[in-house]
C-alpha cells in the first residue's frame, strides 16, 4: 500500500524548526508591537501548527483528499463560531 | 399464529441468529443496535409525553392550581430535555439510520460497529442519569440552561442533568462520525454519490451537524458545571462575565440541533413520497444538495434565538438575514416533493399519509419560522406561545410524523411483518387531528400575548388552552395505537415478504427480516435511485418516463 | 472509488481485517478518516473556550496583560518544548510501526509517555503554585494588583483551558501505554498498524492545542499598557 514514510531527518528538521519558532515567539512577545502583538503571536502559532499537521500528521503526503476536506471544514467551522459571535461583541458599542 | 404459512425450516436472519440477553447487549450488528435504540427512545418518548400531559393539565385552568410554580418549571424543563436529547435527536438516525444506512449503500455493517454499540450505551447511561434527576427532584432551568439562573440561582440537579446531556451528546457525535465514514468509505461497487437514496444524503448532512455542533454544546454544559462546582466563573457577571456568551455557545449547537432533528425526517419523506407516487424524486440533485445546504446554513443563524437578549442590533440584522436564507433549501425540498407527486400514481397507505401530513405541517412550521426571522415580529412574539407552536409544528407535526412514517414504511423490513393497515391509517388521522387541535390554538394565544413557561395565565386565554389540552389527549391516543398494533403485528401480522411496497432501494432487495450480514452477496449497483419506471415496467398503465 | 473488489486469499482474510470491510486498505482508510472526524469534534470542543477567551480578551485587555504576567513564563515555555519533543518521538514511533521495527516502536512510545508525564508534572507544580497564591477562582481567590475581578476571569479561562488540555494529555498517555503494550506483543505490522497512526494523530492534536494556548496565556505582551 502506498504509504509515505518520512525520513528521520525530516522529522528532526521539523522538530528543530518548531523549537526555534518557540524561541522566536517568546522573544517577540517582549517587543512592543502595539496592536499587532496578538496577530504576530497567532501567526507564529499557526506556522507551528501547520508544521505539526503537515509533517508529523502526514497531511502533506496523504493521497485522500477527503482528509483535507475534513481538516478545512473543521477549521472553517471554528472560524464561523469565532467570527459570527464576534460580530455581536464588536458591534455592541456602535448602538 | 400468523395468517399466512410460515416457510420451514425457518431461514436464519438477524433476529433469530442468536438468542439470549448477551447476544443483544453485546451485539455489534447495526440492525440489533437499531432495535436497542428503538426501545430506549420509545421509553423516553412516553416519559417526555407524560410531562407534556401534566403541562397541558395544569394549563386547563388559568390559575396555577395543579402544581407549584417551581414544579411547573421542572415539568417544561424535563419535557424539553427528554424529548430533545433522548427522543428527537436519536430517533431517525439511531433507529432507522442505524438499521438502514449500511443496507441502503450495500454494506455489511457500519464502519465502526463497536463504536455504534458504545453510542447506545452512552445514551443508556445518560438516560439513567436523567431518570435519576427526574426521580430525585428534577431540574428547572428550562431546557436551555441559561446562566446565571443555572449557575448561581438554582439548587436543583443542574450539574447531573448537564452531565446526562453531555454524555448523550457524545452518543450523538459517535453516531454521526460512524455514518460519515460509512457513507464515504463503504458504498457497494457502483453505488456512486449520485445514486444514493435521499435518506442517505439526509443522514449524511445530519451527521455533519452532529459532529461539528454537538461538541460546542458539550463545552457550554461543561463550563456551566465548572462554574457551579468549582466557581470557574466563565459566565459570572461579577467577574465581568457575559451571560450572553453562554447563549452564543449554547445556541451555536442548539439551532443546528433542530436540523439534526428534522433532516433525517426529510430523508424519510423523500423515499416514501417516491415510493407512493411511483416516481423518482423530482430534482434529486437539488434535494440532495439542499440537505447539505441546510446543514451548512443552519450553523449561521443561531443568534435569532437571542434577538431580545441583548445582542447588538447590527448582529441581529445579520442573523435575521441569514435566517431567511436557511428557509430556501427547505422550501426547495417541499417544492420538489410536490413536483414528485405531480402526475404520479399516488396511493394512500399509512406511510404516505404521514408523509403528506409532514409536508403540510412542516411547511406551516417553517413559514412561521420566517415570521420569527423578521426582527419586528420576533420582538412581539418571542417567549410567547407562538414560538412554542412554531417549533412543535416542526418537531411534532414534522419530525414525529416523519418518524412514524419511516417506522411504518420500514416495519416490514425490520420485523418481517406487516402492521394492520386499517389501524395504521386510523392512527395517522387521529394524530393529525389531535396535533392540529393541540398546537394551532397555541399560535393564536401566542400572538395574542400569552407568554411561554408561565404556569398561570390571563383568563382570556382559557378557551384556547382547553382546546389545546383536548387536542393533546387525542394526540396521546393516536400515539398509543401504534404501540399496540406494532407489538401485535410481531406475532399476528401478515408475513411481509422481501418487498411488500415494491419499493426501490437496496434494502428491499434482501429478505425481510434481513440476514445478519444484510446481503447474500455484495450488490453491484448499475441503476439510479428510485428506479420506479423499471420496477413498474410490467404495469399496463405505466406513464411516460418520469421527469427529473 | 467504490469499485474495490479485492480477491482475498482462499483460506481466509488477512490478520486484523474486520469482517465488514472488504480489504485492509478500506479498513485503514475508514479508520484514519474516523480519527480525523473525531479530531475536528475536539477542535470545536476547545473552540468554545477559545471563543470565551477571545470575547473577554477583547473586553478586558488590560486585565489579560496583568493576568499573563502572573503566569510562570518558564514553566509554560518548558512545557511547550516538552510537548514538541514528545511529538517528535511520537512521529518517530509511527515511523517505526510503518517499518515494522518493534523494539524502536515500543521505546519511542514509552519516551513519548515520559514526556507526557513530564508535562503533567510541570503543570502540577505550576497549578500548585497558583493555588498557594490564591489564584484559583472562587471565594478564596485573591489577587494583589489591578482589575482583580477580571484577572479572576483570566484565571478562570486559564484553569478551564489548561485543565481540559491536561486531561487530554492524561488520556493520551494512558492510551499510548496500551498501544505500547500491544506493540510489544507484536500486534502491529507494516501492513496493519493503523492504531499507532491514529494515536499519533491524537497526540499531535493535543500538541497543536498547546501551541495555541502557550502564546495566548503566557505571552501577552508585557511591553505596552494599552491595546
Amino acid at each position: 500500500m502506498a504509504e509515505h514514510i518520512s525520513s528521520k531527518k525530516t522529522y528532526i528538521i521539523i522538530w528543530i524548526t518548531l523549537l526555534c519558532f518557540t524561541v522566536i515567539t517568546a522573544a517577540v512577545s517582549r517587543i512592543d508591537l502595539g496592536q499587532f502583538s496578538g496577530a504576530v503571536a497567532l501567526i507564529i502559532a499557526t506556522i507551528k501548527a501547520m508544521l505539526v499537521v503537515l509533517f508529523f500528521m502526514h497531511v502533506k503526503y496523504i493521497s485522500e483528499k477527503m482528509t483535507l476536506v475534513v481538516i478545512i471544514a473543521g477549521f472553517f467551522w471554528l472560524m464561523i463560531l469565532l467570527v459570527l459571535s464576534m460580530t455581536d461583541y464588536a458591534s455592541r458599542a456602535w448602538t | 399464529m400468523s395468517t399466512s404459512a410460515v416457510p420451514s425450516p425457518e431461514r436464519e436472519h438477524y433476529l433469530n441468529k442468536d438468542y439470549g440477553i448477551r447476544s443483544w447487549l453485546l451485539t455489534t450488528d447495526h440492525k440489533r443496535i437499531a432495535l436497542l435504540y428503538l426501545m430506549l427512545i420509545t421509553f423516553f418518548f412516553f416519559v417526555g409525553g407524560f410531562f407534556a400531559l401534566l403541562i397541558r393539565l395544569e394549563l386547563l385552568t388559568p390559575a396555577g392550581d395543579l402544581v407549584l410554580a417551581d414544579t411547573y418549571n421542572k415539568l417544561f424543563t424535563m419535557h424539553g430535555q427528554v424529548m430533545i436529547f433522548f427522543f428527537l435527536i436519536p430517533a431517525v438516525p439511531a433507529v432507522l439510520g442505524n438499521f438502514l444506512v449500511p443496507m441502503m449503500i450495500g454494506a455489511k455493517d457500519l464502519a465502526f460497529p463497536k463504536i455504534n454499540l458504545a453510542s447506545w450505551y452512552l445514551l443508556l447511561i445518560a438516560g439513567c442519569l436523567m431518570l435519576y434527576v427526574i426521580l430525585t427532584g428534577g431540574v428547572d432551568t428550562g431546557w436551555t440552561f441559561y446562566v446565571p439562573l443555572s449557575t448561581a440561582f438554582l439548587n436543583t440537579h443542574v450539574v447531573t442533568a448537564a452531565i446526562a446531556i453531555f454524555i448523550a451528546g457524545f452518543s450523538s457525535i459517535f453516531t454521526g462520525l460512524n455514518f460519515i465514514v460509512t457513507i464515504h468509505r463503504m458504498r457497494a461497487p457502483g453505488m456512486t454519490w449520485g445514486r444514493l437514496p435521499l435518506f442517505i444524503w439526509s443522514n449524511y448532512a445530519t451527521s455533519i451537524i452532529q459532529v461539528l455542533g454537538t461538541p460546542v454544546l458539550a463545552i457550554s454544559l461543561a463550563l456551566v458545571g465548572l462554574e457551579r462546582t468549582l466557581h470557574i466563573g466563565i459566565f459570572n457577571p461579577q467577574l465581568g462575565g457575559d451571560p450572553l456568551l453562554f447563549q452564543h455557545l449554547f445556541w451555536f449547537y442548539s439551532h443546528p440541533a433542530v436540523y439534526i432533528m428534522i433532516l433525517p425526517g426529510m430523508g424519510v419523506v423523500s423515499d416514501v413520497i417516491a415510493c407512493f407516487s411511483r416516481k423518482r424524486v423530482f430534482g434529486y440533485e437539488f434535494v440532495a444538495l439542499a440537505s447539505i445546504a441546510i446543514a451548512v446554513l443552519g450553523f449561521l443563524v443561531w443568534a435569532h434565538h437571542m434577538f431580545v437578549a441583548g445582542i447588538s442590533l447590527y448582529a441581529a440584522m445579520i442573523f435575521s438575514f441569514l435566517s431567511y436564507l436557511v428557509a430556501v433549501p427547505s422550501a426547495i425540498k417541499v417544492f420538489n416533493w410536490t413536483a414528485t407527486m405531480y402526475k404520479g400514481s399516488i396511493s394512500y397507505d399509512t406511510p404516505m399519509l404521514y408523509a403528506l401530513g409532514f409536508i403540510g405541517l412542516f411547511t406551516m412550521g417553517g413559514l412561521t419560522g420566517l415570521f420569527l426571522a423578521a426582527l419586528g415580529v420576533d420582538v412581539h412574539v418571542t417567549d410567547t406561545y407562538f414560538i412554542v407552536a412554531h417549533f412543535h409544528y416542526i418537531m411534532v407535526g414534522g419530525m414525529v410524523m416523519a418518524y412514524m412514517c419511516g417506522l411504518h414504511f420500514w416495519w416490514p423490513k425490520i420485523s418481517g411483518r406487516m402492521y394492520p393497515e386499517g389501524w395504521g391509517r386510523l392512527a395517522a388521522l387521529i394524530i393529525f387531528v389531535g396535533f392540529n387541535l393541540t398546537f394551532f390554538p397555541q399560535f393564536v394565544m401566542g400572538y395574542a400575548g400569552m407568554p411561554r413557561r408561565y404556569w398561570q395565565y390571563a383568563p382570556e386565554f382559557q378557551v384556547l388552552n382547553v382546546l389545546s389540552t383536548a387536542g393533546a389527549t387525542i394526540l396521546a391516543v393516536g400515539y398509543l395505537l401504534p404501540m399496540v398494533y406494532f407489538l401485535w403485528s410481531l406475532r399476528y401480522g401478515k408475513i411481509a415478504g422481501d418487498n411488500p411496497w415494491n419499493a426501490a432501494g437496496l434494502e428491499w432487495m434482501t429478505t425481510s427480516p434481513p440476514p445478519t450480514f444484510n446481503f447474500e452477496e455484495t450488490p453491484v449497483v448499475t441503476w439510479d435511485a428510485y428506479n420506479y419506471d423499471y420496477l413498474d415496467r410490467d404495469k399496463k398503465d405505466v406513464k411516460e418516463a418520469p421527469v427529473g | 472509488m467504490a469499485e474495490r473488489e479485492v480477491e482475498l486469499v482462499v483460506e481466509g482474510h488477512p490478520p486484523g481485517l474486520q469482517h465488514h470491510f472488504s480489504d485492509l486498505e478500506q479498513q485503514r482508510e475508514a479508520s484514519t478518516m474516523g480519527m480525523w472526524v473525531f479530531l475536528i469534534t475536539e477542535v470545536m470542543f476547545f473552540g468554545g473556550m477559545f471563543l470565551a477567551y477571545l470575547v473577554y480578551r477583547s473586553m478586558y485587555y488590560q486585565a489579560w496583560v496583568v493576568g499573563s504576567e502572573a503566569m510562570d513564563f518558564w514553566f509554560g515555555t518548558a512545557n511547550t518544548a516538552i510537548l514538541i519533543c514528545s511529538s517528535l518521538t511520537m512521529a518517530l514511533a509511527v515511523r517505526a510501526s510503518q517499518l515494522g521495527h518493534r523494539r524502536a516502536l515500543v521505546i519511542l512510545l514509552i519516551v513519548t509517555m515520559v514526556f507526557g508525564i513530564a508535562f503533567m508534572t510541570v503543570k502540577g507544580v505550576e497549578y500548585h503554585g497558583h493555588w498557594l497564591k490564591h489564584e484559583f477562582p472562587g471565594p478564596s481567590f485573591h489577587f494583589e494588583g489591578p482589575y482583580e475581578q477580571q484577572v479572576e476571569m483570566f484565571f478562570s479561562l486559564y484553569w478551564a483551558m489548561t485543565g481540559f488540555h491536561t486531561l487530554h494529555v492524561l488520556i493520551g498517555i494512558i492510551i499510548i501505554g496500551f498501544v505500547a503494550y500491544y506493540g510489544w506483543r507484536g500486534e502491529y505490522t507494516p501492513a496493519h498498524h493503523n492504531t499507532v497512526e491514529n494515536v499519533g494523530l491524537y497526540w499531535h492534536f493535543v500538541d497543536t492545542v498547546w501551541i495555541y494556548l502557550y502564546p495566548l496565556l503566557y505571552l501577552i505582551s508585557h511591553s505596552h499598557p494599552y491595546k
